[in-house]
């Protein structure tokens, strides 16, 4: 076990191309780590180059304070489970778990007591002679893991370790996960793309965008105090509603109508340097159907009427989707965002917005329903940086 | 999730009697016609294998069994296993079934040693892939008897640098071992780049994250082959190998060119040329060439049932 740190690191291809900008971060022992991001932001890279598959341009990575730039992986004592699982289809199950301790010269009474403990802790002990190819998903993905714990390494890296399981099953071993790192304690950085696995399963999350480092911090900080646009509507799900908004005065211009500032917002804004022009951004869990806030909540918040056009049940509660009139909020980190989602090329004018309300809301899809906000939870971002303008760091 | 498996199946099987039989009998019908279709749309394809290797086999075992030499035709007649026993205890056979055996086994274990180092050579380059990979193929591009005459006057001495500088102007084709040693030389020369080329294939198949991840479980770069690379690529290995084997086997055309068989140095295929269209004989050569048929048959079967190689256009069946 060991903390793991990088200095500045940045990895440049001989083409030029610079695919991870002086990333710093600090991985405390035992932490469990998580690098964010949509394809292409260069988490996987940096998973590869702490693990020695890929050589570092410049800055330095210690493990446990000693400086590992030219160590081999194998001199590295840290262990790596694929996407792809990479168990070695020749051997058995006990085979793959055992290969790293073979490698290591381990006597074979070590050799067997320790799969045999590993595949205890996996539930794999049934499996133990079957071959790869004989397995389901969700096994091979626990053999991969058995074949990382085995060695007690000092760290684990995890690339998209639960991207080749289904839906169901993904949210199964992300717990098994959780728990046993919880159970093993030992220092994991684990690559994703998922900001739900994000949110769930570390300590801390890095989210990354083009190379480089976004913001560091717990999940519930990401949620609650992005550092930027991109990181705002990176992070939740449904994201973050993005409307762009004047600011005229202490008040807020926008499709939702005005708004006055709140004292907090008003407080934060104060020091910066905020434009004329700014995005306003709101979680969907901060609307409610008007009709079920109460009157001393209300004065709060402000209120907007739109046509539902689309209203999903999900039991505990509702989402409303709506289309408000005017241009939507432009920026590249936005753009970027909408590109990794796909929707980059869905038409539909005008800003969407969706709204999480109570289950008990009676709006009606095609009719007008009153909907509420929280005035004090919107963050105004710059479009022109994306910074957020209301970041409480 | 087990009982909803369960309440399926029983819906399955209560709805079963519903189907009448009638619809069972029209089901089986199709599946018939399809059957005939199939059959038909093969008849082609099965007619000429049958016409040009069907019947040149059986009509070659049908002169194995008689003596039939065109330089006395009248004295042909049946005569069973004779030309076998013939055959089977003549030195001259078996001496050029060593030969054959010895080229075979030494030319294709050189070659998947060098095949495989050409392999991972043309696997890995990034710079100037192009010229490297056809480089390589340059040997399997030029016509073999072509090449062999190359060899012939390399190693003549008086006129060829290798007669002259590695022999030291010793006429080493005039000599038994020498000269297999050439012919072997020449034959793995030629040979190399198809097994590498087949080889390189097999490398495709290893995946890129099986040897990160043997980096990253301590191997170093020989374990990393000898431990992943080689067990994973084991098929296309042994199909190299076969054919490899099989094409060493029925060596001829260097041979031909550089010894003519003389010296002792004929393989089993040289053998039967002189024997079937020099000396005439069609019941003694048909006879060879039924034998050579049978050892090759013999190294197809090893290779596919004890080695488990995955019989070519199969779907890696050999594999589990």
């Amino acid at each position: 076990m060991a903390e793991i740190v990088l200095d500045s690191v940045t990895k440049q291809y001989p083409d030029g191309a610079v695919a991870v900008r002086d990333v710093d971060i600090e991985i405390a022992d035992g932490e469990f780590i998580i690098l964010v991001g949509p394809s292409g932001c260069g988490k996987s890279t940096t998973l590869n180059m702490i693990a020695g598959l890929e050589d570092i341009t410049s800055g330095e990575l210690r493990i446990g304070g000693e400086r590992v730039n030219e160590r081999a992986p194998k001199d590295r004592d840290i262990a790596m489970v694929f996407q792809s699982y990479a168990l070695y289809p020749h051997m058995t199950v006990k085979e793959n778990m055992a290969f790293p301790l073979r490698l290591a010269k381990v006597d074979d009474a070590t050799v067997e007591k320790k799969v045999r403990d590993a595949a205890e802790i996996l539930d794999l002990t049934q499996h133990l002679d079957r071959k790869p190819s004989n397995l389901s998903g969700g096994q091979r993905q626990r053999v991969a893991m058995g074949r990382a714990i085995v060695r007690s390494p000092k760290a684990f890296l995890m690339d998209e370790p639960l991207s080749n399981l289904d839906a169901k099953l993904r949210v199964q071993m992300r717990t098994s996960v959780s728990r046993l790192q919880k159970q093993l304690g030992t220092t994991t950085v684990y690559v994703t793309h998922d900001q739900t696995e994000a949110m769930t399963l570390g300590d801390r999350v890095v989210v990354m965008r083009g190379g480089a480092v976004q913001q560091i911090g717990a999940p519930q900080f990401l949620y609650d105090n992005p550092a930027n646009l991109f990181v705002a509507g990176f992070i939740g799900s449904p994201a973050m509603n993005f409307v762009p908004a004047a600011l005229e005065d202490g008040t807020l211009r926008s499709a939702l109508g005005d708004v006055p500032l709140t004292d907090r917002v008003r407080g934060l804004l104060e020091g910066t340097e905020a434009p004329r022009e700014v995005i306003m951004g709101l979680r969907p869990e901060h609307f409610e159907d008007a009709r079920l806030v109460e009157d001393h909540v209300r004065s709060t918040g402000a209120t907007f009427t739109n046509q539902v056009d689309v209203l999903e049940s999900m039991g505990s509660d509702k989402f409303a989707y709506f289309s408000l009139s005017g241009e939507q909020a432009t920026s590249a980190e936005l753009a970027e965002l909408a590109a990794d989602a796909g929707s980059a090329d869905v038409p539909g004018g005008g800003v969407s917005l969706v709204a999480r309300i109570s289950a008990t809301s009676t709006a009606v899809v095609g009719e007008p329903a009153e909907i509420w906000f929280d005035a004090d939870k919107v963050q105004l971002f710059d479009p022109n940086n994306g910074r957020n303008l209301t970041y409480r760091g | 999730m087990s009982h909803a498996l369960n309440d399926e199946t029983a819906v399955a099987v209560a709805a079963k009697p519903k189907l009448s039989p009638k619809a069972k009998a029209a089901l089986s019908e199709g599946k018939k016609a399809e059957r005939r279709l199939g059959l038909l749309l093969c008849a082609p394809a099965i007619l000429i294998m049958a016409a040009v290797a069907g019947w040149p086999i059986i009509y070659s075992i049908w002169l194995s069994l008689q003596r039939y030499d065109l330089k006395f035709p009248d004295r042909t007649e049946f005569v069973g296993l004779d030309n076998y026993i013939t055959v089977l205890s003549n030195p001259y056979w078996w001496n050029a079934m060593w030969v054959t055996v010895l080229i075979t086994v030494v030319s294709v274990a050189i070659e998947l040693v060098l095949g495989m180092a050409l392999a991972l050579i043309m696997h890995r380059t990034l710079v100037g892939r192009g010229i490297v990979r056809t480089s390589t193929l340059i040997p399997y591009g030029i016509v073999t008897v072509v090449a062999a005459f190359s060899w012939r006057y390399a190693w003549t001495p008086g006129t060829g640098y290798l007669a002259e500088t590695v022999a030291g102007g010793d006429p080493v084709l005039t000599e038994k071992l020498p000269a297999i040693m050439v012919v072997t030389l020449a034959e793995i020369w030629k040979t190399t780049p198809f097994m590498a080329l087949l080889l390189m294939a097999g490398l495709a198949l290893v995946p890129e994250d099986l040897l990160k991840a043997a980096a990253m479980d301590g191997a170093t770069a020989w374990q990393r082959f000898t431990k992943v690379m080689v067990p994973v690529m084991k098929p296309a290995i042994l199909v190299a190998l076969l054919f490899r084997t099989l094409d060493a086997f029925r060596i001829f055309d260097n041979l031909f060119v550089l010894t003519a068989g003389s010296q002792g140095t004929s393989s089993v295929s040289m053998l039967t040329y002189n024997n079937l269209i020099k000396g005439l004989n069609l019941g003694i050569g048909s006879t060879m060439s039924v034998l050579i048929f049978i050892a090759v048959a013999i190294i197809a079967f090893v290779f596919v049932k004890l080695f488990g190689t995955a019989a070519p256009g199969s779907d890696g069946g050999g594999r589990r």
